[in-house]
């Protein structure tokens, strides 16, 4: 007899030269002009349920350029497997080409010349189109939203979100989940959650004060497609008000808490779920360790760490999908449930590759209306860079590279930290960067470059507490940023090491001394989760450097030297 | 980044990880354990304590403990100056064997609870809170 775990593997393989088929085509085009819609959007349908996938969209309604990351580290169990392989092992893995669109979309090799030939990514009014599609071939196809959606743009920031929800609205959603959303201060989040016309789920946002489950927030939604009955549970950010200012959103408490998920998952079991869907903004490595803590879930459409795999991971019986960021791409999930249980599953990441995919123009009008108003302000130029700036990795990228230099020039201190976040789209060498551009990359509701001091001691603190929060072996333990970027100093980390003893050789770049504990040492950084930081917007600090600048030029950073790797 | 309000938090956390590492750092939390149980062995089943990975407030962590059919349990904070928390006693008509309440937690630290069971063995759960200064998510 066939058991359940035997039917899934049969299907997976299944699924897997779908991907292989698909991932192989696209390498033996030599360029975009092989490239067309219908090859990027071809589907056999299967199944009785379709869902599609999109998250950590970060605002981005237009194309963009997106590089993937080149260091991204597993440590404990997790260490050498997707999504912590990168490059020319991650395409190895997958048996992707050598400079082709989908070398281009997942890995970060050659990335300015790939960009030049395979050009921007993302853009709403494309990702509707992929939708649509979709929809044409399962009309009741589930669209699930895994947050960090109303966040990361100068049109976002200027409409507390509204330009999201307005786009997002003509693309109707099912459900969505939360994290960056928050930083909009609970007032603005409840008036936009209470205007939503699609369910707000999150079985882990509680009320602070009485540690019970928040009304607002819905932990589960039930859904019947394809004659299928669909529970999709939501699980936003589990540390909110530790990575982002709790002050903003005091009313709210989060946290992992998995023992309700297992609750809800048996409740909508109980209540007749065919198939359990978790919307998460957990983070990758969470999530996989979530699977194996809960039973009962079909599949997890993972968020938040930003990673983008062509393939589900499976963990037990549940499956893993990960969806990229920024509107880099959409991931459509085909399901056979029968008899009550998931029976196989197929699976396609769609990049949107924005010269390829046509704009549906009833988004397209829909985004320049949200963005009108600001064009003017948007568009002004006010450099030009002949590096490639991007943000993701591990230790640093060269978008924070530029903004610690704009710290330490403009704030006139020894040392500047910018934040570990994922978010923000690259720039190519030779492109001129707009007003736009630098807020895409900075844009918050806590954007105050602060300038203080610090002992030495209290640095070393600050870099063992951040690094721990991406290192801990218990992914549980870990919020799912990057490690805080440092500008004027360099130092060693071991990420093997426990808390406290990681990181070493700490050494102020400009003279080549080693930082002494006990000496006091001017910092400026920006991103503070303390209410009440005083300083002008790093925006603004950012526009003043590279203004004086003109062109800007980024040198290699070697200031990190990782061990342990 | 004006740390005034967290220092204390971060300078605990630094502290504690200092003091996890010798062997007889929780020297007074074995001692209250060893009071209440007499010295006896420790199970592992029987009990659930729930408890955050990461506390989004040191000075008042939610932990919920419960051990069905319990005459006792004791709730120690193992990395506190003074680790005792609470020992909730369960009469015989008492309708569940569970409690919540809030702690604070000086920095990083494992949160054990010890439950004295219906057949007079002991149980022990332990979960490691962490207390973190923060900063910046994906």
């Amino acid at each position: 007899m066939i058991s359940r775990r035997d039917f899934l593997q049969v299907s997976m393989a299944a699924s897997a030269m779908v991907g292989a088929s698909g991932f192989g085509n696209w390498a033996r085009l030599a360029a975009q002009q092989g490239l067309t819609q219908d090859q990027l959007l071809q589907f056999d349908t299967y199944g009785n349920l379709t869902l599609i996938h999109i998250t950590d969209i970060h605002a981005q309604l237009k194309p963009i350029y997106f590089r993937e990351p080149e260091i991204n580290l597993g440590v404990g169990d997790n260490r050498g497997h997707v999504p912590h392989i990168t490059g020319a092992d991650f395409r190895k893995l997958y048996g992707v080409a050598d400079g082709s669109p989908s070398a281009y979309a997942l890995s970060y090799n050659d990335f300015t010349s790939l960009a030049q030939t395979y050009g921007r990514v993302g853009g709403l009014d494309r990702v509707s189109t992929v939708i649509n599609s979709i929809r044409a071939a399962r009309p009741d196809a589930l669209l699930l939203d895994g947050g960090d959606t109303w966040h990361g743009s100068y049109t976002c920031f200027h409409t507390q979100g509204q330009d999201m929800v307005n786009v997002m609205n003509a693309l109707k959603p099912d459900a969505m989940t939360f994290h960056w959303e928050f930083t909009l201060g609970s007032d603005r989040v409840n008036e936009l959650v209470e205007s939503l016309p699609y369910a707000a789920l999150a079985q882990n946002i509680f009320d602070a004060e009485w540690d019970e489950p928040a009304e607002l927030f819905k932990p589960y939604k039930f859904f019947e497609r394809g004659g299928v009955k669909v529970a999709v549970i939501g699980q936003a950010f589990p540390y909110m008000p530790i990575a982002n200012p709790g002050w903003m959103f005091p009313e709210y408490a989060f946290g992992i808490r998995d023992e309700r998920m297992q609750e809800m998952v048996d409740e909508v079991r109980a209540a007749g779920a065919e198939c359990v869907v978790v919307l998460s903004h957990n983070g990758f490595d969470v999530d996989k360790k979530m699977a194996t803590k809960v039973q009962g879930i079909d599949v997890i459409l993972s968020g938040h760490t930003h990673d983008a795999l062509p393939e589900p991971v499976q963990v037990e019986n549940t499956f893993i999908i990960a969806s990229g960021s920024n509107g880099k791409f959409v991931s459509r999930v085909d399901l056979d449930i029968r008899d009550g249980r998931m029976m196989g599953i197929r699976h396609k990441l769609i990049p949107i590759f924005s010269d390829v995919i046509a704009p549906d123009p009833v988004i397209t009008q829909i985004i320049d209306e949200q963005r009108a108003p600001y064009e003017a302000e948007m568009s002004e130029v006010i450099g030009k860079t002949e590096s490639l700036l991007y943000r993701r990795g591990n230790f640093n990228g060269s978008w924070d590279d530029l903004i610690c230099d704009a710290l330490l020039t403009e704030r006139e201190a020894d040392i500047a930290m910018s934040p570990g976040v994922r978010w923000g789209p690259s720039i190519l060498p030779g492109q001129e960067i707009t007003r736009e551009d630098i807020f895409n990359v900075t844009s918050m509701t806590y954007p105050n470059a602060y300038r203080t001091e610090m002992t030495g001691e209290f640095i070393h603190v600050i870099l063992e507490d951040v690094a721990d929060n991406l290192f801990n072996p218990d992914p549980y333990y870990q919020q799912g940023g990057d490690m805080v970027r440092i500008g004027g100093m360099g130092y060693r980390i071991d990420i093997t090491k426990p808390q406290g003893s990681r990181i070493s050789e700490m050494t102020l770049l400009k003279t080549g001394e080693k930082i002494d504990p006990a000496k006091t040492y001017v910092v400026a950084g920006w991103a503070s989760v303390n209410e009440g930081t005083e300083g002008p917007a790093i925006w603004d600090v950012v526009e003043n450097h590279i203004r004086k600048q003109g062109t800007i030029t980024v040198a290699p950073n070697t200031s990190v030297e990782v061990v342990g790797a | 980044m004006d740390f005034t309000r967290r220092e204390t938090l971060a300078l605990g956390a630094g502290a504690a990880l200092m003091t996890v590492l010798p062997f007889r750092a929780n020297a007074a939390a074995e001692d209250k354990i060893n009071e209440f149980t007499g010295g006896a062995a420790l199970g592992d089943a029987g009990i659930d304590l729930i408890a955050p990975e990461i506390a989004e407030n040191g000075n008042t962590v939610p932990v919920e403990v419960s051990a069905p059919g319990a005459t006792a349990i004791l709730l120690l904070a193992a990395g506190n100056p003074t680790p005792g928390v609470a020992t909730f006693n369960f009469g015989p008509l008492a309708g569940s064997q569970s409690a919540s309440t809030r702690i604070r937690l000086a920095g990083t630290q494992d949160v054990i609870a010890v439950a004295k069971l219906a057949d007079g063995s002991f149980a022990r759960a332990s979960k490691t809170v962490k207390v973190t200064i923060g900063g910046c998510g994906g």
